[in-house]
């Protein structure tokens, strides 16, 4: 017998997942008016989402903190190259390399999974670095040059640029309302007990290693997936850029600039990241820089990233992912 | 009937051997209070008792059936829960959470949010209250709450009282006293004096092994006492 019920949703939420759908549909209709450019750099932003929210699930939710999701990023790219090239349509090998990524988290989650937190974010990263070696000496990859996914120069640009826009934005929404969806559920208080602590989520009846395993594999499978629609929207493969470590630095960027283990964190994060790259990103070297500058003051300023903002003012959290637990009818606790 | 038995069981961290072959035979319905020490072997052998902790050598049996290789949360399904030492509760999440997760992932039985609340009356206005801002004694009753709501047939409880004021203390024994007889009780405790006063029997363990086993009725407080330091051992050799 269940002996509980999720307490209704605010009516602030509720107006905030109005607004998101609004948004959404608009974004949908966006191409429409919007110039080539403009779709390019969404296209870049709903990917940049997409990663944000995927590490957030990782180390937010689980205490998962990987420094090797450029791993999956990767793999995700190099399985759409190979399956391309067995024949599968383009489009259709992005979800399927994405899939497939998701195998290969399965195996590798059974031995960085049994690992502690340091070990754990080590070893995410030696592994993606040794998958990157491993796929430069595929010799259709051609080692460090890379390939190019020529598949897709069967398309018109417009129609190649609208799909890839198209897909990112539907994969975007399938993973916020997915991340939504999952940590409403059962593994999301799962989840966050296991972050609090593990041996106390263990002794209260929660299998720590297959929740944590599920989660590895979720996330993997949407940074693979991300990876893969970088892929389609770039054309070019190249070992260094795939697999290389930026992908998490952004990734950890976004995360602690929106608000760890928030839900609208990592998105507010998203967006300030794509603004601080359009508007700085053409200074080269000073950009980096600027980017550290930004992190260091957060760190030290907002360590609750843009959230915190909005919790210190006393306010509660927009979306929050705790569990809303109640009382099943007749079952109140007598005081 | 016994309710949980202990074979021989080892337990290490790392090159030092906590648990040094412990052997203990738990009857159903029966309070058991483990005193000692610190370093005596007391969690580690609670934390093996529950799945938190690796079993080197020796054999964990639940009501019959083996439950050695058996990991932490298949263990709360199978009857065993445990109140661990420092309570350590979720702390971003409501007492209300705290309970309900353990309840859903636990047994079904007479146990439910409603009788904790019945059980240990001050739990009752915290339920919407974050566990992180209780005070010492709330969050041991949150605690035991959490276990008990898995409805366990074997309840480890382990430092009731450490860290907590006397009324503390005394609130939540006479809400243990009303559990006594209905389900397995095994309760690690560093007040003698309590331990005596509630257990139907009492071990001492010192340096990982047995050094005294008994009713409290049959110890001296002497005897009780040289066990606690290891200065003294039965005369049966002490190794129950």
């Amino acid at each position: 017998m269940k002996t509980t019920h999720i307490l209704p949703m605010p009516l602030s939420d509720r107006w905030l997942i109005g607004l998101a759908c609004l948004v959404f549909v608009a974004l949908a209709l966006l191409p429409l008016v919007a110039s080539a450019l403009v779709v390019d750099k969404l296209t870049l932003l709903f990917i940049l989402i997409m990663f944000a929210v995927m590490w957030n699930l990782l180390a937010g939710y689980a205490g998962l903190v990987s420094v090797g999701q450029q791993a999956f990023v990767g793999l995700g790219g190099y399985a759409m190259i190979r399956l391309v090239e067995a024949g599968l349509p383009p489009f259709p090998a992005i979800f399927m390399g994405a899939a497939l990524t998701g195998l290969a988290a399965w195996v590798l989650s059974w031995f960085v999974l049994r690992m502690k937190v340091g070990e754990f974010a080590i070893a995410t990263w030696v592994i993606a670095e040794a998958i990157r070696a491993v796929v430069s000496f595929d010799p259709l990859i051609q080692g460090e040059t890379g390939t190019s996914l020529v598949a897709l120069n069967a398309y018109a640009p417009e129609i190649r640029r609208l799909t890839v826009y198209l897909l990112a934005l539907a994969s975007m929404g399938v993973m916020i309302w997915g991340t939504w969806r999952l940590l409403h559920g059962r593994i999301g208080a799962q989840s966050q007990a296991i972050r609090d602590d593990e041996g106390a989520a263990a002794s209260v009846g929660i299998s720590t290693f297959q929740v944590k395993q599920r989660i590895y594999i979720i996330a993997s499978v949407g940074c693979a997936l991300a990876g893969a629609l970088w892929l389609a929207s770039a054309i070019t493969f190249q070992p260094r850029t795939a697999f290389g470590v930026q992908w998490s630095v952004f990734m950890l960027f976004m995360v602690l600039v929106g608000g760890l283990g928030t839900f609208i964190g990592p998105i507010l994060g998203a967006l300030l990241f794509f603004a601080l790259q359009e508007i700085f990103g053409d200074f080269g070297a000073w950009y980096l820089a600027g980017i550290g500058i930004v992190a260091i003051v957060f760190a030290l300023y907002l360590p609750r990233g843009l959230v915190g903002l909005w919790l210190d003012r006393g306010c509660d959290e927009p979306l929050s992912m705790r569990k809303r637990l109640g009382l099943a009818p007749g079952q109140t606790p007598r005081a | 009937m016994s309710a949980l038995k202990i074979s021989d069981m080892v337990g290490r961290h790392g090159l030092l051997q906590a648990v040094k072959g412990l052997s203990l035979d738990i009857p159903e319905g029966e309070t058991l209070a483990v005193i000692g020490a610190n370093g005596a072997g007391k969690t580690t052998m609670m934390r093996m008792i529950a799945g938190l902790h690796p079993v080197a050598e020796g054999e964990i049996a639940l009501a019959g059936t083996p439950i050695t290789q058996m990991p932490a949360h298949a263990r709360l399904k199978a009857g065993i829960a445990m109140s661990p030492e420092g309570r350590r509760l979720f702390e971003d999440m409501s007492v209300r959470e705290n309970l309900m997760i353990a309840a859903e992932n636990g047994r079904r039985g007479d146990w439910t949010l409603a009788s904790v609340c019945d059980a240990f009356g001050q739990i009752t206005p915290l339920l919407d209250r974050a566990a992180g801002g209780l005070s010492g004694g709330q969050r041991q009753a949150v605690a035991i709450g959490r276990a008990l709501v898995a409805n366990p047939s074997v309840l480890l409880l382990d430092e009731v009282s450490l860290g907590l004021s006397p009324a503390a203390v005394e609130g939540l024994y006479q809400s243990l006293e009303g559990l006594k007889g209905h389900l397995t009780m095994i309760v690690v405790e560093q007040d003698l004096t309590r331990a005596m006063a509630f257990a139907d029997r009492i071990i001492c363990l010192a340096e990982g092994i047995i050094e005294l086993d008994g009713k409290p009725q049959d110890l001296t407080r002497q005897q009780i006492t040289d066990a606690y330091f290891g200065i003294h051992k039965t005369p049966e050799g002490g190794h129950a």
